[in-house]
């Protein structure tokens, strides 16, 4: 870009959280990441967390290289390993608060086994996946989140597989927060990103976005405002619902919203009350929960 | 002196922890060297499995049991896949009620112990173990027969010590009439 | 159990347990586990122990989760161990990799069993010995210990901490079922005596800090999660400020800073011991369970009237290149008995360079070396000779 030498240099509203020297980033014109990426610095400059003690931890891919831009302590792993490596990061620093930036394919195909597990021992973190319906990285591949007949590379006459609900999965393995957005819902999806960075236990955001350059452009939506304005057209919010109920269908309306906001001991809680004397013996023990704080 | 023990019989038995044991009482009772190690099968219970300990005045060099000059066995199998390994002049020691065929054989010093059935007497079979160690403290030199009663007493459960310690003592008792009988014999 | 880290005083337990006070002594406080036989019992001790001392045993998905959470723990400030049998090591691969690239101090011990697959899952191996070093994609340097007792699980243990603090890198303890099971006498000293080494921490201001720039002694200091330096570390090849370089030039700085961290302190990180090597003629090198073969065999020839010796190598990786290169050239031959079909041999050969026979007193697995098999070799080298 050609600006006057003259130009003001005008710091980017989130100049404290971001690693500027890293800019350009390498993320597509009409990519929704950079929408989602900038939700999550202002959602954890809203917690009033102390950033010294925010970590965010990624594996590979699009989504991943957030982990790259945002200036905290921050780790990006190997693939589909955030959950596991950001589970060793969290209970060796509970103080801390871990977010985990992953992509569609990252987190539930080859991370799949982690996000099952992470969610059912309830650690506390914040999960955050930007979900594009594909591999953006590698080209546009078929990916566990791909809807039945979309068109990508490694499967050019349409996906023969039915995807994941990533909503209903995190709820049946016992995230206690799960919610799901698009790249549009930009002031909702940072409300909802930092009640979930705030909250104790394992929550889930989702987040629909545009991958034009792989998904779209194979997919009748070449342009990067055509998934936009599919989201705007489609997408229907309800709040505090069952997931099960309204799964992801991209033919009828999308639902979105804040579907799981629950309590439930999160693994630091539960591993000090097995390591009291307050546990009785099983089967017949009372699942008492743990005093707050 | 380095001394070669085989213990064997089946997973579920305590073979393992008996071989411990005698280890044990070298190491921390007597101040020797002992080593312990195992073998056994993928099944938990039932399988056969071994036990060999070496205890020796000197740093031991070789864990194995090349040629054992103690061989106490709680089972048929064990008896019969391992009994030749005993060396000559070695002692073949064996519950009377689990190893029926086990024939006398003249290079060996032989003992017997119905160890399974006393610890059922004193209300669980699952001590089988311990007495059969008491009844090689009588018939056997290996470890001194304190040390062995303390490396039983520290090993097992806390709440199951008097139990233990009377099939330990039972074992031992019925190895020391046994060798009195020998010696009558003898005179 | 009494909950202290150090349990000073005489035991007769099995190296698995050594394997785990060893860690408790070095201050180790996660531990990432899964079940695997024949390692098990490291990971059922620390599950134990660790809550009494304020320390976090998780139990993973899998081994490439355990490996996973070792390095976020050690990021989190923690020291942070592992163990596990072949076929957990095989996917510990992969972050084995992140370790290394991303300097993360941590200790992996295999107790060894016999492979490839799932092979014998009870009875001992020294097969991995090759993918300690090079199983990782990549190329890379590893620090690998042998422990050949249960004493030195727990010597060698407290030094694999020690040597990855001081590094900045995942150490290996290359253990095999036979020294994991066999109960021994353990001797730990006085908690005062045990000397620990601590991971050096960054003291500059954090706009001054490169996570990734070596100091004189090839090692950066670390600034962990909450020290305030807010790095950015990644397994992509990166510069000094931890920065993702994707380049040749930058791959090459990167790649001989790790390397050389390891290369340039060979002679602190190299440990062996020898035994009769002064008229030794034919000497045996033996790592593991394979020394208390040599032993036992050393002792057999020399009443024979053979002169025999020993090398006992500590630390298999990095291998004593010079100190075999020398020896090589003042002995008639060198013996390696292990349990595989010839890995460090290959090393040994290598170093050896020709200048004496060398000899491999192979097993395929299953059963450690007869002492006799080491002889036969040995009988036959003699019979050669004349």
């Amino acid at each position: 870009m050609n600006q006057p030498a003259t130009a003001p240099c005008l710091q980017h509203p989130q100049e404290e959280l971001l690693r500027s020297d890293r800019i350009p980033h390498i993320w597509c014109s009409g990519c929704g990441i950079g929408t989602v990426f900038s939700c999550v610095l202002a959602a954890v400059r809203k917690t009033g967390l102390p950033l010294d003690d925010v970590a965010m931890v990624s594996g590979i891919g699009c989504t991943g290289r957030m982990a790259g831009y945002i200036k905290v302590d921050s780790y990006h792993t190997t693939h589909g390993r955030a959950i596991p490596f950001a589970t060793g990061l969290k209970l060796a620093r509970p103080q801390g608060a871990v977010l985990v930036a992953s992509g569609d394919g990252d987190l539930i195909a080859i991370g799949g086994n982690h996000f099952i597990h992470a969610a059912r021992r309830n650690i506390d973190m914040t999960v955050i996946c930007v979900n594009n319906l594909n591999y953006g990285m590698t080209g546009g591949q078929q990916a566990p989140s791909t809807p039945f007949g979309a068109k990508t590379t490694t499967s050019p006459t349409g996906s023969p597989e039915e995807p994941f609900d990533f909503c209903q999965l995190a709820t049946a393995c016992g995230a206690v927060y799960v919610s799901r957005w698009t790249s549009i819902h930009i002031r909702r999806l940072t409300e909802s990103l930092t009640k979930a960075i705030l909250k104790p236990g394992f929550s889930f955001v989702e987040v629909l976005a545009a991958c034009p350059t792989a998904f779209g452009r194979r997919n009748r939506m070449r342009e990067a405002l055509d998934m936009v304005k599919f989201f705007h057209e489609r997408s229907v919010i309800k709040n505090n619902i069952d997931p099960r109920e309204f799964p992801l269908d991209f033919k009828g309306p999308l639902v979105v919203g804040e579907f799981i906001d629950r309590e439930r001991p999160t693994f630091t809680d539960s591993y000090a009350l097995v390591h009291s004397s307050q546990l009785g013996e099983w089967p017949d023990l009372e699942r008492q929960k743990p005093a707050a704080g | 002196m380095e001394k070669e023990i085989l213990i064997t019989g089946f997973g579920g038995q305590g073979i393992v922890l008996t071989g411990n044991i005698l280890g044990m009482a070298a190491t921390l009772y007597d101040n020797r060297h002992a080593t312990m190690t195992q073998s056994y099968g993928p099944e938990a219970r039932g399988g056969s499995c071994s036990s060999q300990v070496v205890i020796s005045d000197e740093p031991i060099l070789f864990p194995y049991v090349e040629r054992p000059q103690v061989m106490i066995c709680m089972s048929q199998a064990g008896f019969q896949k391992n009994c030749a390994m005993l060396a000559d002049g070695g002692i073949m020691i064996w519950d009377s009620d689990l190893v029926k065929s086990a024939e006398l054989r003249e290079q060996w010093d032989c003992y017997n112990i119905p160890a399974t059935r006393f610890a059922e007497e004193l209300g669980n079979k699952m001590m089988a173990n311990i007495v059969m160690l008491g009844f090689v403290s009588a018939v056997c030199e290996l470890v001194a027969p304190d040390s062995l009663k303390q490396a039983v007493l520290k090993t097992v459960p806390p709440k199951t010590r008097d139990k233990n310690s009377a099939a330990f003592d039972r074992g031992r008792e019925y190895g020391g009439e046994i060798l009195k009988g020998r010696a009558r014999q003898e005179h | 159990m009494a909950s202290k880290a150090v349990l000073t005083g005489t035991h007769f337990m099995n190296g698995d347990e050594a394997c785990a006070e060893g860690a408790l002594a070095a201050g180790c406080r996660f531990f990432g586990g899964y079940p695997i036989t024949p390692a098990t019992e490291v990971a059922e001790r620390m599950s134990r122990r660790l809550p009494q001392l304020g320390g976090i045993y998780i139990q993973m998905e899998d081994e490439i989760a355990s490996m996973a959470s070792l390095l976020g723990a050690s990021w989190g400030g923690q020291k942070a161990m592992t163990s596990t049998s072949g076929p957990g090591f095989s996917l510990m691969m992969e972050n084995l990799g992140l370790g290394i690239i991303t300097e993360t101090p941590c200790v992996v011990c295999n107790v060894q069993r016999g492979g490839p697959s799932t092979g014998l899952p009870t009875l001992v191996g020294q097969a991995d010995m090759m993918q300690a070093r090079w199983g990782s994609h990549g190329h890379y340097e590893i620090i690998a210990l042998c422990p050949s007792s249960p004493q030195e699980m727990f010597d060698f243990t407290i030094r694999a901490f020690n040597l990855s603090e001081q590094f900045r890198t995942p150490v290996l303890i290359m253990a095999d079922e036979v020294v994991g099971h066999m109960n021994e006498r353990v001797v730990i000293p006085a908690e005062d005596t045990i000397e620990l080494v601590e991971r050096k921490r960054p003291t500059c201001a954090p706009e001054a800090f490169l996570p990734f720039r070596p100091e004189a002694d090839g090692v950066a200091p670390m600034a962990c999660f909450g020290d305030g330096y807010r790095v950015h570390i990644t397994g992509l090849t990166h510069a000094e400020n931890g920065y993702p370089a994707m380049e040749a030039g930058a791959h090459e700085r990167m790649l001989n800073a790790l390397v050389n961290k390891i290369k340039m302190n060979r002679d602190t990180i190299i440990s062996y011991d020898t035994e009769y090597l002064d008229d030794a003629e034919i000497v045996l090198v033996a790592y593991g369970i394979s020394v208390r073969s040599a032993r036992r065999a050393i002792r057999a020839g020399r009443e024979q009237g053979l002169k025999l010796g020993l090398v006992k190598l500590n630390t298999v990786w990095p291998f004593p290149e010079e100190f075999i290169r020398d020896l090589a050239g003042r002995v008639r031959a060198l013996v390696m008995p292990e349990i595989n079909l010839g890995q460090m041999v290959l090393e040994l050969e290598r170093c050896a360079g020709g200048r004496c026979p060398v000899r491999l007193v192979g097993h395929a697995g299953g059963a450690i070396i007869r002492p006799a098999a080491i002889l036969n070799v040995i009988n036959d080298l003699v019979k050669e000779a004349v």
